[in-house]
């Protein structure tokens, strides 16, 4: 590592302007340090881009470029080209936020998953528009309230389902996709590595909760972002050219209400009998995953709880599914 | 070398000769015979360039603005409803400086909806940052292509060449074809000053706000002030080295001693010359102006053109509706602030591929017609059935 190196270590510095807690800056801070300065990034329009580039002022110590919301996937996949046709050889790497990867930026991901660009598309998922004040995204699950998706009379919050984007994601058969959240940090480094050494479009799902959004104390970051898994509302997964390769077992399922009533954003369902259907849904959600995945089957040395308390360990007893899992609808709730 | 061409595969010959690394496009009529060529070109191994197949014009233009920010020269084309989805990204592609080069292929706007040539799209994008050339033939697409890719380059500036669908683009026509030698000691290899590099790391694209936006606006605009010299100065260069001139911001024709001068942009400017000389053989003092560039608009060139004319008439393919011809506007703009006060006649026609004949011209250049419509007249035309319509 020569001086420059040893200046340029972290590619997102501090100094910054995200909120206490944001799980994207976390998130974003552990991909981008494990990639490296040496690569490219492209950013959708989002808190990430806002608050890392305000009014001439930059946190990012590696070559950085944002054009519009929608778009970043296609400026990757031009920049990959323009890497190719001058051969250059690094990584490229989109990040976005669930609003540029579910809704107004699947069409351009998809484009450039279906030509084989080398890309890494990494998707921090807070579950709604928060850079504009926490408005629904095709993200948000169910029941929740945001500002265009408010409890009243008539509502329990979301109408709809969350997107299920891994999925969507994966029907293109790329080579690798996978979800993380920042809660399990030697699986989310696994995932990365993973992917670095992985040629052709590659997708990373990352979970990331904001507590102005989620209303949660922002000290609570990690600890809800684990529960999302632990309740089996976000599983762990790799999938390899379409086909689930590995999943992180639950050494136990906990009920969503755990996770549920951290957050102000499910608050109102616990007042109401059509709120308390809601949670059930949620519930019922959760249960689908788990069998969808068999996230609790118990033929496995690495768990939720080894997971954290082996982070020293690495990744290493990683549960590896052999045969793909059976491809039946999901109970969406 | 001279060849008989369609304009599109007269242009994609254009685009391999640039050497362009990243082609990027989405086919549209009646763009595509251009990108069709340029990848026949790459399965052949003519043209060593990353063909993308985008899936959208949005991503057409996304990918260009990428690869250009990553230091590749890029191309991309279209026209229409694929100029307009491009918008946003052409936008910022302005604001962030990058010397991206286009050719649209001018097609009607929907609704309804209509492939034909006029140049609602192009001029829909007037306000984008981006320098628009409106070509008169396939020969000046050719050359007028070669020098963009300079002239975006120099001036940091996008460079949109406009060229009208099907009546170039699917048209035969002699071209001559420069040499690749003579394309490469033309235009030096590609630089843009703010590649994306990790050797030397930026932010393109970060945010800005009120107390420092406005100078990213005004440097754009002194940046297209500064690009009419250079067109011109392009232009004649480009003339010594190829023999071929098309007189940079402006084309005369019989403008001397000329009482009525119609001004217009584009393929139609041909039939106008022969008009002139018809009225010129009739013993009427009448001449033409063509309008090659329209961003930069180049108000002092075309004052200096129209000093002595007693009527004016702006002849364009396009208008804003609830206003009139944007084209005129600016003329009469130009004009006013000059202190001239000669009145400038607008006509619309040419909409969605109606043709604009020898006759019609004639008729206009005489005030004789009320097709195609007119707008701004001071005494308005009894309405004929069957026409445009007319204010």
């Amino acid at each position: 590592m020569d001086k420059r190196d040893a200046f340029r270590h972290n590619v997102l510095t501090s100094g910054h302007r995200a909120c206490s807690g944001c799980g994207e800056a976390m998130a974003a801070r552990m991909v981008t340090d494990l990639i490296g300065p040496d690569a490219i990034y492209i950013n959708a329009t989002g808190c990430l881009q806002v608050f890392t580039t305000h009014n001439q002022q930059t946190a990012w110590q590696a070559p950085w470029i944002h054009s519009v919301f929608a778009n970043a996937a296609a400026v990757a996949a031009g920049v990959e080209a323009a890497m190719r046709a001058r051969g250059k050889e690094m990584p490229v790497v989109v990040q976005a936020g669930d609003g540029g990867t579910f809704d107004i930026g699947l069409q351009c991901l998809s484009g450039m998953i279906e030509r084989g660009h080398d890309v890494l598309f990494v998707c921090y998922d807070n579950e709604a528009y928060m850079n504009t004040g926490v408005q629904r995204s095709s993200s948000t699950p169910h029941g929740v309230r945001t500002t265009t998706s408010p409890p009243g009379r008539l509502s329990q919050g979301k109408h709809h389902l969350k997107k299920d984007v891994i999925s969507i994601i994966a029907a293109h058969h790329l080579p690798y996709a996978a979800t993380a959240t920042i809660a399990y940090f030697p699986d989310l480094k696994a995932k990365v590595e993973k992917a670095l050494g992985i040629k052709g479009p590659r997708f990373l799902h990352v979970l990331s909760p904001c507590p102005l959004g989620w209303a949660h104390d922002s000290a609570l970051s990690v600890t809800v972002s684990r529960l999302a898994v632990e309740t089996g509302l976000f599983p762990l997964l790799e999938l390899e050219h379409g086909d689930l390769t590995g999943v992180m077992r639950l050494a136990e399922q906990k009920p969503v209400q755990e996770y549920l009533r951290l957050q102000g954003r499910f608050k109102h369902l616990f007042n109401t009998k059509q709120g308390m259907e809601e949670v059930r849904h949620l519930q019922a959600l959760a249960d689908a995953h788990i069998r969808h995945y068999g996230l609790l089957e118990a033929d496995t040395e690495w768990d939720t709880r080894r997971a954290m308390h082996s982070a020293r360990h690495g990744r290493g007893g990683y549960a590896q599914v052999t045969v793909s899992a059976p491809r039946e609808v999901k109970n969406g709730g | 070398m001279r060849k008989l061409l369609e304009g599109s595969h007269a242009v994609a010959e254009a685009v391999r000769l640039c050497r362009p690394q990243v082609v990027a496009a989405y086919p549209i009529t009646p763009q595509t015979h251009i990108i069709e060529r340029l990848a026949q070109q790459v399965a052949d191994g003519e043209l060593a360039a990353e063909f993308i197949s985008a899936e959208s014009e949005f991503g057409a233009a996304s990918l260009v603005l990428g690869a250009v920010a990553a230091g590749a020269q890029a191309f991309t084309a279209t026209a229409s409803q694929g100029l307009l989805l491009m918008t946003e990204v052409l936008y910022n592609i302005a604001g962030m400086r990058l010397p991206v080069v286009m050719v649209c292929a001018n097609r009607a706007l929907g609704a309804p909806i209509n492939i034909f040539c006029d140049h609602q799209d192009s001029m829909a994008l007037r306000d984008a940052g981006w320098i628009q050339i409106y070509v008169e033939s396939n020969q000046e697409a050719v050359d007028s292509l070669i020098q963009a890719y300079r002239l975006a380059e120099t001036c940091e500036l996008p460079v949109m060449i406009c060229m009208d669908g099907f009546l170039l683009t699917h048209t035969f026509e002699p071209v001559t074809l420069p040499t690749q030698s003579a394309v490469d000691e033309y235009l030096p290899a590609f630089r843009f000053s703010r590649t994306l590099d990790p050797a030397r790391p930026m932010t393109l694209g970060g945010g800005s706000e009120a107390d420092n936006y406005q100078e990213y606006r005004v440097a754009q605009q002194e940046a297209m002030e500064n690009a009419e010299t250079v067109i011109e100065a392009f232009d004649a260069e480009f003339s010594e080295q190829f023999g071929r001139s098309y007189g940079g911001l402006l084309q005369g024709y019989r403008l001397d001693g000329a009482q009525t001068v119609l001004l217009g942009l584009g393929s139609l400017m041909g039939t106008v010359r022969d008009v002139v000389d018809t009225l010129r053989d009739e013993g009427e003092a009448v001449g033409a102006l063509r309008l090659r560039c329209f961003r930069p608009f180049p108000a002092q060139s075309l004052v200096q053109s129209l000093s002595t004319a007693q009527r004016i008439i702006v002849l364009e393919k396009a208008f804003s509706v609830g206003a009139g011809g944007m084209v005129a506007a600016e003329v009469r703009a130009a004009l006013q602030q000059a202190g001239i006060m000669t009145p400038v006649e607008s006509v619309i026609g040419g909409l969605g591929g109606r043709d604009l004949t020898a006759d019609v011209i004639q008729a206009i250049f005489q005030g004789t017609t009320t097709e195609p419509f007119r707008v701004g007249r001071f005494a308005p035309d009894p309405v004929e059935e069957g026409g445009v319509g007319h204010g």
